[in-house]
C-alpha cells in the first residue's frame, strides 16, 4: 500500500519509574489500511495506544495526524479530531442500558458536528440513532439486548459497544485494544466482517491482538513490539517468518499457540 | 436462606402499574395517573401545608431553615451521585451567597426579591471560579479541598477584618412576611426538585452521570469533562448560596456562622438517611433531621451523643435510606421462590 500517511509516530518514548515501557517506537499509518500490533504481554502495546490518544504523556517523541503535531494534546481533543480508541478492560457505563451508552459520545462536540446518522435531521432523535449504530455493530435491533443494562451484557457485546463509542464519534481512525481477546472462536468470526465493513466504509484501523490467526486474516501490515522497541514491521506472512519475531513469543509461549 | 425447608429466595418484581406506567408507555387510566401523581402531589401538598401548620413561632423558624438545609441536601445529593463529586463545600456556599446577598442588601439597597436571585447566580459563578483548580482531583482528595475553602474563608474574614469581621454585616432587610419567606422557598425547593429530577434523565444528565460512571470513557468519546464537572458545580453551588441568601434574609444578619460545617455535614447525614441519588430522599432526610436535631436541644451537650445514635441506628437498619426502601415498596412486590 502505498497511500498517504495519516498518523505517524515518531520516535516515542515512555518511562513509568524505572520500567521503560517505550523506547523509540516510530511507525507510518496508512490512510485506509488495518494495521495490526502485536508482541508479547507486557510489551507497551496498550502504552503506545494511550500516548497516542493523549491519556498519557510521552517521555518523548511525536504524533502527528495529518501532519499536524497532536502530542500532549488532551484525550478529548484528540478524540475531537476523529482519533477514538478502545479500552482493553472494558469501560461500558454499567448502570445504563446498553443504547444509552451512546448517548454520551452523540452528545460530544464532534458528533454534533458530523452527525445526521441516516439523515435523521440535525441527528434525529439520539435514541434512534444510538439502536441504528447498536445494529451496525451487531446487536439485534428486536431483540431486547439494546435495552439491557450494561452491567448484564456479555463480553461479546461489551466489546462492541467498544467499538460502537467509537463509531458514533464518526471516527477516522480506530485504535482497537484486544477487541477480540476474551471472545470464543466464533465470536471472532462474526466480528471479522464487521472490521473488514469499517475498513470499507473509510475508517483507518488499528488492533491491538494476541490472536494472531484472526488478526492474519484482516491486518494489511503488522508491527511486532518486545520490551517496549519496534522489532520489525512489514506484511503478516514477513514478519512471522522473522526469527527475532518468533524468539520474543518463544520467550514467553509458542508461536504455534497463536497461529 | 432457609424457610419452610426447600431453599428459597426473595424476588422483586416491578408491579404491572408501574411497568405500564413507566417509559414510553402511555398512561391510560385513572389509576394510572393517580399512581404517577399521588407521591407527588403528596410531596407537594404537605410542603405547602407545613407553613400553614406550624403556629409555634419557634417552629415556624425552624421550617425555614429546614428548606435551606433541604436545598443544601438536594445540592449534595445531585453533586454526590449523579456527578460523582463528594464536595463538602456546602458552607462555602452558603457564605459565599449569604455575604452576597447582605452587602447587595446593605450596600446597594436593593429589595430581597432582587439579592436572592442574584446572589445565587453570582455567588454560583463565584464558587465555581474558586473550586475550578480543584476539578481535576478525584475522590477524597476532592472532598477534602472543599471543606477547606469554608474554614479558610472564615479565618481570612476574621484576621483580615473584612466584610464585617467577626461581627458580621447587620442590618439586612428581612421578609415581608413569614408566608413570603416559606412559600417562596418551599415553591423555589420543589422547583428545583423537579427540575433536577428531568435533567438528570436528559442526554446532559447522562454525561454527567457517566463522567461519575466512569470518566476516561467519557475524555475518549471527545467530550471536555472539566467543562461538565464546572456546569454541575455551578447548579450545585447556587443551590448552596440560593440557601445562603435566604439565611441572610431570615436572621437579617451576615456573619462568619454562615461558614459553619453544619452547612457541609448535616447535607451529608440527611442524604444517608433520605436515600443518596433519589434526589427527593435527601431533602425528606433533611425535614426529619433537623427538626430532630432541634428536639435534642433540650439534652444539652448529651445532644451530639443522641444524634449520633439516630444517625447510627439509620445506617445499620436502613443503610439504603427511607426513599430507595419506599419506592421498592411501591414500584416493587416480593415474593419467596424455590432456588
Ligand atoms: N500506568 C502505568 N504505571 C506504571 N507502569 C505501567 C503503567 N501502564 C503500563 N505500565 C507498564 O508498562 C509496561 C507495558 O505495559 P502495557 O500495558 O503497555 O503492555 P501491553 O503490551 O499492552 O500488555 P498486554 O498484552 O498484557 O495488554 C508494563 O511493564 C506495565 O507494567
Ligand atoms: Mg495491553
Amino acid at each position: 500500500m502505498t497511500s498517504e500517511t495519516i498518523l505517524e509516530v515518531k520516535e516515542i518514548s515512555k518511562a513509568f519509574g524505572g520500567i521503560q515501557a517505550l523506547s523509540n517506537v516510530s511507525f507510518r499509518l496508512h490512510q485506509g489500511e488495518i494495521l495490526g500490533i502485536i508482541g508479547p504481554n507486557g510489551s507497551g502495546k496498550t502504552t503506545l495506544i494511550n500516548c497516542i490518544t493523549g491519556f498519557v504523556h510521552t517521555s518523548s517523541g511525536k504524533v502527528f495526524f495529518k501532519q499536524k503535531d497532536i502530542t500532549g494534546q488532551p484525550p478529548h481533543k484528540i478524540a475531537h479530531l476523529g482519533v477514538t480508541r478502545t479500552f482493553q478492560v472494558m469501560r461500558p457505563y454499567y448502570s445504563l442500558p446498553a443504547y444509552k451508552n451512546l448517548i454520551i459520545p452523540l452528545f460530544s462536540p464532534r458528533a454534533r458536528k458530523y452527525g445526521g446518522w441516516r439523515g435523521g435531521g440535525k441527528l434525529g432523535d439520539r435514541n434512534t440513532v444510538c439502536i441504528d449504530i447498536l445494529e451496525e455493530i451487531g446487536f439485534e435491533r428486536d431483540s431486547f439486548v439494546p435495552y439491557k443494562l450494561a452491567s448484564a451484557l456479555p463480553t461479546g457485546y461489551l466489546k462492541r459497544l467498544e467499538l460502537a463509542r467509537c463509531l458514533a464519534l464518526k471516527p477516522e481512525v480506530i485504535l482497537c485494544d484486544e477487541v477480540f481477546s476474551g471472545l470464543s472462536a466464533s465470536e471472532i468470526a462474526s466480528m471479522i466482517p464487521l472490521i473488514e465493513r469499517l475498513q470499507m466504509e473509510g475508517i483507518t484501523l488499528v488492533m491491538i491482538e494476541h490472536r494472531l490467526k484472526e488478526l492474519f486474516r484482516v491486518a494489511d501490515r503488522v508491527v511486532v513490539l518486545n520490551f517496549g522497541q519496534k522489532l520489525t514491521e512489514g506484511i503478516p506472512e514477513a514478519v512471522m517468518e522473522d526469527e527475532r519475531v518468533k524468539e520474543a513469543y518463544l520467550g514467553s509461549e509458542d508461536l504455534s499457540d497463536y497461529v | 436462606m432457609t424457610l419452610k425447608g426447600g431453599d428459597v429466595r426473595q424476588e422483586r418484581i416491578d408491579r404491572g402499574i408501574k411497568v405500564r406506567t413507566g417509559g414510553i408507555y402511555a398512561v391510560s387510566s385513572w389509576k394510572e395517573i393517580g399512581y404517577l401523581l399521588i407521591p407527588r402531589l403528596v410531596l407537594i401538598v404537605g410542603l405547602l401545608i407545613l407553613p400553614l401548620a406550624v403556629t409555634n413561632l419557634y417552629w415556624q423558624r425552624v421550617i425555614s431553615i429546614v428548606g435551606i438545609y433541604a436545598l443544601l441536601s438536594l445540592s449534595f445529593d445531585f453533586l454526590t451521585h449523579f456527578v460523582g463529586l463528594v464536595s463538602l463545600g456546602g458552607a462555602f456556599y452558603v457564605g459565599v451567597g449569604g455575604y452576597m446577598a447582605a452587602i447587595l442588601n446593605t450596600k446597594l439597597g436593593l429589595s430581597p426579591l432582587f439579592t436572592i436571585p442574584m446572589a445565587a447566580l453570582g455567588g454560583a459563578a463565584i464558587c465555581t471560579l474558586f473550586l475550578l483548580p480543584c476539578l481535576p482531583l478525584r475522590g477524597v482528595y476532592f472532598s477534602i479541598v472543599t471543606l477547606m475553602y469554608p474554614l479558610i474563608t472564615a479565618r481570612i474574614i476574621e484576621a483580615l477584618n473584612i466584610l464585617g469581621g467577626t461581627d458580621g454585616i447587620v442590618g439586612v432587610a428581612s421578609f415581608p412576611n413569614r408566608w413570603v419567606e416559606q412559600y417562596s422557598l418551599f415553591g423555589l425547593l420543589l422547583l428545583i426538585l423537579f427540575g433536577l429530577r428531568r435533567l438528570v434523565n436528559k442526554d446532559i444528565g447522562l454525561v454527567f452521570r457517566g463522567i461519575k460512571d466512569n470518566d476516561q470513557a467519557v475524555k475518549a468519546s471527545g467530550i471536555n469533562i472539566t467543562h461538565y464537572k464546572a456546569a454541575a458545580v455551578f447548579i450545585s453551588s447556587g443551590m448552596g448560596c440560593l440557601g445562603g441568601a435566604y439565611l441572610v434574609h431570615i436572621y437579617m444578619w451576615s456573619g462568619i456562622s454562615q461558614l459553619a460545617l453544619d452547612f457541609s455535614i448535616i447535607p451529608i447525614a440527611s442524604t444517608v438517611i433520605g436515600g443518596g441519588g433519589t434526589l427527593v430522599g435527601p431533602v425528606l432526610g433533611a425535614f426529619i433531621l433537623v427538626p430532630i436535631s432541634e428536639l435534642l436541644r433540650a439534652f444539652g451537650t448529651l445532644r451530639i451523643v443522641f444524634y449520633s445514635l439516630i444517625l447510627m441506628a439509620f445506617i445499620i437498619f436502613r443503610s439504603e435510606g427511607l426513599m430507595v426502601y419506599a419506592q421498592r415498596k411501591y414500584h416493587q412486590f416480593e415474593r419467596w421462590v424455590k432456588v
